[in-house]
């Protein structure tokens, strides 16, 4: 049996409105005998820590950064998105909810995603409210752009730093807290596993960044707020810190894994460039609505292009393939982002790539410049622009920028019901660690929006609902539990520091990003993920056996972090390869070559695959158990998308 | 592979780092060689090569922070050859590239120096007084829910964008190593500024500023003597005329202060 989704009964548009009504309240006066913990400040947990604590409960909050406002949601740049409507363009909630499931490819929950496009209207107000300085017109209203392909203007953004901006008014809410006491901060203090106690989450166990010391942590809640793994494919456009490591250990305590398998690979980053490359750069969305993506018409162009005998200012109008113009002729350049990073791959595929590793494609310019000048489009994009020259020696408004497709963001993550709540009794994930609102893609602007939304606006209803259900007595970490995940958590430390073999945690990972990318990256293959499962296994025996580190467990010791992510990045890494092997169709970031229309665009199989597939941890390499969630669609009807 | 610059020469490199173990115990320079290093590269991918060769050698890493590398986390904080985030003004450790240096350099490589910040170990610090600093009222009072449509105060559109400007101190403390006197005044003046020009903010504004500067005081941070190099040295170019903003804030709100004690 599926464990129950909880999906309120009745209209879609009714359903939160129902089901704050009927969810348990806890009495006033009781909330402050209940502790929550937090683990994540970004802006999913620092907004969920904020809210809980001036509701009453007691919360401690957990980041490995040493502060809140470091988190990987301070990189976001493009914006939110809200259905304020304040530009008038016909935008809605439920056009907001209708753009999220069909750019999700019809893989998520209606129901959640309505609720998030109703909650996003508060969003604003509350950042607003706030102190968030987001960009305005001259009349002092607020000011939208369209991002990401939608045809409203419906996102808020402070320059190219939105999540800047946004985590930092978290950040404030959050600090305030603290200053009540209603927040116990703790910084560089890393969760390395959950406590369960007869079933339900009653703690966490924790290592402190500095000393070395391992704790333990007692709560009557405990909510993941931990980000997402798309570092599993070692360069992506996430922080370096940023892991799997907090889900991953919940996982394999109980929490089902949903859809592990669908990533998001980002159009616009710019290209590796040499084997030291360490992250991937972002370059805003926001540069497709003026840039052109274009390669040469002639394979034989783009290699004399690549030996440097040719430059592309050489190139004429007329040998130049704008091929998303030329082949999604509504959508141009706008189209989606998985659309957009499928079409760059096929023509570097087809010998036509730029730069000198022919990876690449260009992102022109030179017409916004023509015609609204150069000074314009500094206006526009002049911190982007300084960005790329600063990385790549090159002046972008001399010649076309070269991008190329990158990881950027994992819908998948740990399974949650309505109320976010995980498999396992009072665990409860928000953020980009849950699976729950972008279905197969994500559109842009969208991340920022769901974090927000489940922090300030759900969780703090839906935790409710568990607490009022468990007596008001004090936790303590007395339970046996607490011991065992603890050593459990010293024992695994040990067995690292002490495995004494030749290869770094950074080769191990880096290895690990080479299988993931080129098996389980933009497309993928049956045979592809059979490899790719064999080598993981191979490289992840490697890993246990021929690990090196130095210096001891009871210090600041960085490699060793690095180490315990990458031993899970190496199980979860096998994880997402079944979970594609098994998805016998093509879905939003999700495209598997053999399931594709003649035209080469991605091919649902809504028979067969319109369910969450929830993967259950059953022992250290053995078969994950399968479990699907089916999705009903009631509202929308599922057809194919289409962007031409 | 090579990078946008395909005729750009590898480097070699004579390193001078700081190491110190932990907190108590004294730290001293010491010198690496690295090889090989492409112009393409972010200085932090330059110590990613020291690091990787130092931990295979069976040697301690260099303990560094860093997270993003795109300039917006705050977190990379080295001291390059006496400047706070090297040579190139307006740019983090992160987004500085190896080809502003020269083949045979020799890069002295310390941490940010001040009472506030003791070093966690090697060139890691610890900036908690500035998270400290916020909590003594870099914020608004408001809770979640309950608050006024977003586009019920206009805001001049000048004024929003100042206040942007402020808001975006990426708390990195680099204004704090560049000072003689290791003062926070331009970290703490940008928040106060933001929400100073803000309407939202004018209700706490007298309270919020001396709040902030007592638990500045508090945290050990020097005084400000006017000189400047925080903002000259500031990789996102928060303008001193913050620290002028806060100086008004203070005086009025010192000479008519809402605080009752
Ligand atoms: C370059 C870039 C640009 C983006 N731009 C946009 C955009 O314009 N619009 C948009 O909507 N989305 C954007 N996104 C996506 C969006 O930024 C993220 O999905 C979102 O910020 C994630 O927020 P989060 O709170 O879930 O997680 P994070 O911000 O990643 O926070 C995770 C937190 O968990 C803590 N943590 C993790 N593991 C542990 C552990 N084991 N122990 C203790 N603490 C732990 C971390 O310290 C951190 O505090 C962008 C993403 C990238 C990479
Ligand atoms: S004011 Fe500038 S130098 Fe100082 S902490 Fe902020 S960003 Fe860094
Ligand atoms: S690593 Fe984030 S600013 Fe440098």
């Amino acid at each position: 049996m599926f464990p129950d989704s909880k999906i309120p009964e009745g209209p879609l548009a009714e359903k939160w409105d129902k089901h704050k009504f009927n969810v348990k309240l806890v009495n006033p006066a009781n909330k402050r005998k209940y502790d929550v913990i937090v683990v994540g400040t970004g802006l999913a947990g620092a907004s969920a820590a904020a809210s809980l604590a001036e509701l009453g409960y007691n919360v401690k909050a957990f980041t490995y950064h040493d502060s809140p406002r470091r988190a990987h949601s301070i990189a976001a740049q493009g914006g939110i998105n809200a259905a304020k409507n304040y530009q008038n363009d016909g935008d809605s909630v439920y056009r907001l909810f209708y753009d999220t499931i069909k750019g999700g490819d019809y893989r998520a929950r209606e129901a959640n995603v309505y609720r998030l496009a109703q909650v996003s209207v508060n969003i604003i107000d509350q950042c607003v409210a706030q102190g968030v300085p987001f960009a305005r017109e001259y009349g002092g209203l607020l000011a939208n752009r369209s991002f990401g392909g939608a045809q409203v203007s419906r996102t808020f953004y402070a320059r190219g730093q939105t999540g800047q901006q946004l985590l930092l008014g978290a950040y404030s809410a959050l600090s305030r807290q603290v200053a009540y006491g209603k927040v116990k901060l703790y910084t560089r203090t890393e969760m390395l596993d959950v406590v369960i106690v007869d079933g339900q989450a009653r703690g966490i166990i924790t290592r402190n960044l500095i000393t070395g010391e391992i704790e333990q942590h007692a709560g009557h809640a405990v909510v993941l707020a931990t980000g997402g793994y798309g570092n599993v494919f070692y360069l992506s456009t996430n922080a370096k810190y940023s892991n799997a490591t907090a889900a991953w250990r919940a996982h394999k305590k109980g929490a089902y894994f949903a859809n592990p398998c669908f990533t998001q690979i980002h159009p616009t980053c710019i290209p590796v460039s040499g084997d030291y490359q360490s992250k991937l750069t972002l370059m805003s969305e926001s540069l497709r609505n003026d840039g052109r993506v274009w390669v040469p018409k002639e394979k034989a162009t783009a290699e004399r292009l690549r030996k440097g005998e040719i430059r592309v200012n050489d190139i004429k109008e007329e040998d130049r393939d704008y091929f998303l113009e030329r082949k999604y002729p509504a959508f141009g350049n706008l189209v989606p982002r998985d659309v957009a990073s499928r079409n760059a791959k096929m023509m570097c595929d087809e010998g036509r790539g730029v730069g000198s590793s022919g990876l690449a494609v260009f992102l022109d310019f030179a017409d916004a410049i023509k015609r609204n000048g150069a000074d314009w489009v500094s206006q526009k994009y002049g911190n982007l622009f300084d960005m790329y020259a600063k990385i790549t020696g090159e002046n972008p408004y001399e010649q076309p920028m070269r991008i190329y497709p990158a990881v950027h963001y994992t819908m998948g993550g740990l399974w949650v019901d309505y109320n976010l709540q995980t498999t396992v009794p009072g665990l409860y994930a928000t953020g980009e660690c849950n699976f729950s609102d972008h279905g197969a893609n994500r559109l842009g602007a969208s991340a920022l929006m769901q974090g927000l939304a489940d922090g300030y606006f759900v969780i703090p209803y839906t935790i409710g609902d568990y607490l009022a259900q468990t007596p008001p007595k004090p936790v303590t970490t007395e339970h046996p539990a607490f011991k065992e995940a603890e050593a459990e958590v010293r024992a695994r430390v040990q067995k690292l520091m002490s495995i004494n073999g030749t290869r770094t945690p950074d080769d191990f990972h880096k290895a690990l990003g080479h299988i993931m990318w080129e098996y389980c990256g933009m497309a993928r293959t049956a045979e592809g993920l059979q490899h790719a499962k064999a080598e993981i296994q191979k490289l992840r025996r490697e890993f246990w056996s021929d690990l090196k580190l130095v210096g001891t467990e009871a210090e600041m010791n960085q490699a060793l972090e690095k180490a315990g992510r990458v031993a899970d990045f190496l199980e979860l890494g096998e994880l997402m390869v079944d979970d594609a092997y098994h998805r016998n169709e093509s879905c939003g970031g999700h495209f598997r070559e053999e399931y594709q229309t003649p035209e080469g665009e991605a091919l649902r199989d809504d028979e067969n695959f319109t369910y969450v597939a929830a993967w259950e941890y059953t022992g250290d390499n053995q078969v994950s158990a399968l479990h699907k969630e089916d999705l009903r669609f009631e509202n929308v009807k599922l057809t194919q998308r289409s962007y031409k | 592979m090579a990078g946008s610059n395909p005729n750009a020469k590898p480097m070699n490199l004579t390193l001078k780092v700081w190491r110190q173990k932990n907190r108590n115990t004294q730290g001293g320079i010491v010198d690496y060689q690295v090889k090989d290093i492409s112009p393409d590269m972010s200085f932090l991918e330059m110590l990613d090569v020291l690091n990787e060769d130092l931990l295979r050698k069976g040697e301690e890493p260099v303990a560094f922070d860093h997270d993003c590398r795109e300039g917006i986390c705050g977190s990379c904080n080295l001291f390059i050859n006496g400047r706070a985030h090297g040579p190139e003004p307006g740019t983090t450790t992160c987004q500085l590239h190896m080809r502003k240096f020269n083949d045979g350099d020799t890069i002295t490589i310390e941490p940010w120096r001040a009472n506030a910040f003791p070093v966690n170990k090697d060139l890691s610090v610890d900036r908690s007084a500035f998270d400290r600093i916020i909590q003594a009222g870099g914020y608004i009072s408001v809770n979640t829910g309950g608050t006024p449509d977003a586009n019920e105060i206009p805001i001049p559109k000048e004024i929003a964008d100042r206040a942007f400007e402020a808001a975006t101190c990426i708390a990195c403390g680099a204004c704090v190593a560049s000072c003689k006197n290791a003062s926070a005044m331009l970290f703490v003046s940008a928040k106060v500024s933001q929400l100073a020009l803000l309407p939202q903010g004018h209700v706490e504004r007298k309270s919020r500023v001396e709040n902030m500067v007592a638990q500045m005081d508090k945290e050990g941070f020097g005084a400000c003597t006017n000189i400047g190099s925080c903002a000259a040295e500031c990789p996102v170019g928060i303008s001193l005329e913050n620290i002028a903003i806060l100086n008004r804030e203070f005086l009025s709100a010192k000479a008519t202060s809402n605080n009752l004690a």
